[in-house]
């Protein structure tokens, strides 16, 4: 399998604070990768350097073997690129189906009509997008007057919308039930193979099931990376968890 | 529907219960209308709090009376030479003012208009500096007399509705929808494949033309420019509409426009002080009143129909 | 020669008036995040202060002196109980001060008149100065000192204070310094009094040169919002060269093309925008 996203050489510091101080990886088409770490590991920062909401220093991000490194983050997301965030970042205001919808627009041409009126497919495709995760219900309520657990899934439904070739998810499970948890990893585990899955997540327990391998950061540097049982029983991982 | 029609059947049939005097202010209430509608295309629908939009107003009117009394143009070939001129400059500005967001657009617009505004008053081969351009006729469309307050009534009241329209549609199309995302959550809009940069540049740019239309029909109105027209406290009584009628509504420009021209000419009629009422205006909303006018009338209006039902 | 020379010496004192007048501007705006509009009606307010305070005591520096208090007062009056009600509402605060700005140049407009006011010289510095061939008016020798003194001194009081360290973390991290224990509250009336007096005693140390007349303050805020987009916003050292430079820019373009000086006023600031948005030396982007 050909990699989806290959990154060489990244570098990122804050004040002369490295953030990411040297991450190499390579996630091969379709699979599903978990990334770990502490925290101020630089899991999120990596993200943002892979979307492009932050400039890297140095370094390479190649998206199907495109350099994307350069490109602007609007510009990723037309390569394929979706994320969510670890906080909420949704439009409070207007309803799910108007924010699936401005997710949808986003890929097509007609985001840029400014005299017609939006189609009505777009909502209908939205409404679609959030019967997947289980929102049909409540698609024409503000954002504002829903649950956590549910904004959650928008979050998720608003990336899903745009049938991402890779999908950074950024702790979807944050704060979330261990009800909802259950169901948020069915619709992970459910998402299709076309899309590949990168996600950094705390908990373990849910997450390690997800992955087909896992990525361990560390003051922004990969010290382990493998699958469940390599991972598990590197001496490395344990130093890092638990301070041996 | 039924309320905008309303209130352009009720503007249209003003001139037959008015007298002269107000309906010539009912032509400054509709220029200016227009105008704070183009400042709220910034402000309410893109959170890009401008303080310099005199500049396109007064530009626009600038260009038409120098191209009027220096070049001795006619109307026709004027109106869009002011209108592409002035929607160039737009251009040119939003390059420079979009470097920045939030505090830092706001002084650099602010700095901008206010290069203008120091320019109308040197440039005296051109502006006549302090005396202003006068002597400019308005145009007579169809052969019509345009001197009479009735018949430019009708001029502005034509344009005015139809400029605020054509904002009207802007904002409640699809890109509309992204200008206000780009207001609300623009990392994420960068995120989900949109120029967060050229959204607000086409705005900006769409915000000045209109702001250059409201400055051709000042200029029709008073027949006279002056660089008072280009100054901070122009920019600053048209954000006050905005913000006092409510911004980021269709009705607020209109209703803030209203009332700021009924209290500036209410005011003129008693005291000779209208910067020093319109500085504490400007207080009073900010710190009573900061949601506007029409949202919060509408808040109460809800209120009570909830109460009842 | 001696046309070129005055020049440049007049460039060195509007830049020194710039310095005065943008210091406290560039600070406020790093610290609070607020845009001080009134910070040029300040300027003009302390300008007709000292007219009044000379009226009775004909000292130019005891004028400033007083101007200077009595402006600072306004302003933490201002920064207390009005802009402090709003804090959060960083527009607000914009739009506050510009109100506010109205009220002052139409008070003063209303208290001291239409017709501009000349300040006096003081009478040590009427004579002129001359230095190799070159005549030069003493009193702008002073001006460019007077602010190179207080550069100095604003210097000392942010590098080598408390204070000064608690405005330099306010600036660089404003919510980590609250979190660290800096009293941010009196920090911010301080430095909103310092900013004001600094403006205030800057109008009166200006009177000389550009007198006490309405329209002052239009005069004025524009070239100190283009030293604080130059210099960046909160550099004391940005605030010092953007004056300098904007002192220069506008004094030569007004020999040079007395028509146009102020669109070459653009000029430098639409370089820095290009290619460095946040100013020569601004530490955030506005």
């Amino acid at each position: 399998m050909a990699a989806a996203l290959r990154i060489a050489g990244l570098k990122k510091s804050f004040g002369g604070l490295p953030a990411i101080a040297d991450v190499t990886l390579e996630v091969a088409e379709g699979e599903r990768r978990l990334i770990i770490g502490p925290n101020g590991a630089g899991k999120t920062t990596l993200f943002n350097l892979l979307t492009g909401d932050l400039s890297r220093d140095a370094g390479s991000i190649t998206l199907f073997g495109e350099e994307v490194a350069r490109l602007s983050t609007w510009r990723r997301c037309h390569r394929g690129l979706a994320r969510t965030y670890q906080i909420i970042t949704l439009f409070p205001k207007d309803t799910l189906e108007h924010n699936v919808a401005l997710s949808l627009l986003g890929l097509s041409r007609r985001r840029w009509s400014m005299f017609g009126r939006l189609p009505a497919s777009f909502y209908a495709d939205a409404r679609e997008v959030l019967a997947r995760v289980g929102l049909e219900k409540v698609a024409s309520r503000p954002i504002a007057e829903v649950a956590y657990g549910e904004k959650r899934r928008v979050e998720i439904a608003m990336a899903l919308a745009q049938k991402p070739r890779v999908l950074l998810l950024d702790e979807p499970l944050a704060g979330l039930s261990r009800e909802e948890r259950g169901q948020l990893k069915s619709l992970i585990a459910g998402i299709p193979r076309e899309t590949t899955v990168v996600m950094i997540e705390h908990d373990m327990d849910t997450a390690l099931d997800l992955a087909d391998r896992i990525t361990v950061l560390h003051y922004g540097r990969v010290i382990v990376e493998g699958t469940r049982a390599e991972v598990v029983a590197d001496p490395k991982t344990r130093e890092v968890y638990l301070g041996h | 529907m039924k309320t905008p029609l309303a209130v352009i059947v009720l503007a249209a049939l003003l001139p037959l219960l008015a007298g002269e005097y107000y309906i010539n202010l009912a032509s400054q209430i509709v220029i200016f209308a227009v105008f704070a509608a183009s400042i709220n295309l910034l402000l309410g629908y893109g959170g890009l709090a401008t303080l310099g939009h005199a500049a396109y107003l007064g530009v626009a009117a600038y260009l038409s009376a120098f191209l009027y009394l220096k070049l001795q143009l006619a109307h026709w070939a004027i109106a869009p030479l002011a209108l592409i001129g002035t929607t160039l400059m737009a251009g040119v500005f939003g390059l420079v003012a979009l470097r920045a967001t939030g505090l830092g657009f706001l002084m650099l617009t602010l700095a901008l208009s206010q290069v203008l505004w120091g320019t109308a008053y040197r440039w005296v081969s051109v502006t006549d500096g302090d005396n202003g351009l006068r002597g400019l006729a308005r145009p007579m469309p169809f052969g019509i007399n345009m001197n009479e307050a009735m018949p430019f009534y009708y001029f502005v009241l034509v344009i005015g509705v139809f400029a605020i329209w054509m904002m009207a549609r802007f904002v409640s199309s699809p890109f509309g929808a992204t200008l206000r995302g780009t207001r609300d959550q623009p990392r994420r809009m960068s995120a989900l494949g949109y120029d967060v940069w050229l959204i607000r540049w086409i705005t900006f740019i769409y915000a000045g033309f209109w702001g250059a239309v409201s400055g051709l029909l000042f200029v029709y109105y008073h027949k006279y420019i002056h660089p008072v027209s280009l100054s901070l406290a122009n920019s600053a009584e048209g954000l006050l509409a905005v913000i006092a009628g409510g911004s980021g509504t269709l009705a607020g420009p209109i209703v803030g426009a209203a009332i700021v021209l009924l209290l500036k000419n209410w005011a003129s009629a008693y005291i000779e002080r209208w910067n020093m009422l319109l500085g504490f205006v400007f207080v009073f909303i900010v710190v009573l009143m900061p949601e506007g006018v029409v949202p919060g009338v509408k808040r109460l209006w809800q209120r009570r129909s909830a109460s009842r039902g | 020669m001696q046309y070129w020379a005055i020049q440049t010496l007049n460039s060195l004192a509007l830049g020194g008036l710039l310095f005065l007048l943008a210091a406290g501007f560039s600070l406020i705006f790093g610290l609070m995040r607020i845009a001080n509009l009134t910070h040029g009606a300040l300027f003009m307010l302390g300008a007709y202060i000292g007219v009044s305070v000379m009226r009775q005591w004909p000292n130019l520096w005891f004028a400033a002196l007083a101007a200077g208090a009595a402006v600072a007062i306004f302003g933490g009056l201002l920064e207390r109980f009005i802009l402090r009600q709003i804090g959060g509402n960083v527009l607000g605060q914009v739009l506050v001060t510009l109100g506010v700005s109205f009220i002052i140049a139409d008070a003063c407009l209303l208290t001291w008149g239409g017709d501009p006011i000349p300040i006096p010289t003081p009478p040590l510095l009427q004579m002129p100065v001359r230095i190799g061939s070159f005549i030069f008016p003493a009193y702008r020798l002073a001006v460019v000192g007077i602010a190179v003194v207080v550069a100095i001194a604003l210097y000392l009081l942010m590098e080598r204070t408390r204070l000064g360290a608690m405005i330099r973390a306010g600036v660089d991290d404003p919510q980590m310094a609250s979190a660290v224990g800096i009293p941010v509250s009196r920090l911010f009336s301080t430095v909103f009094c310092l900013g004001a007096a600094l403006a205030g005693a800057g109008g009166v140390i200006g009177g000389p040169i550009l007198s006490a007349y309405p329209g002052l303050d239009a005069d004025m805020l524009p070239l100190a919002l283009i030293v604080v987009i130059l210099g960046g916003a909160g550099s004391l050292l940005g605030a010092f060269v953007g004056a300098f430079i904007t002192g220069f820019v506008y004094t030569f373009g007004v020999a040079l093309l007395p028509d146009l000086a102020y669109v070459i006023l653009f000029l430098p600031m639409i370089l820095v925008i290009a290619f460095r948005p946040r100013g020569l030396f601004g530490k955030f982007a506005a």
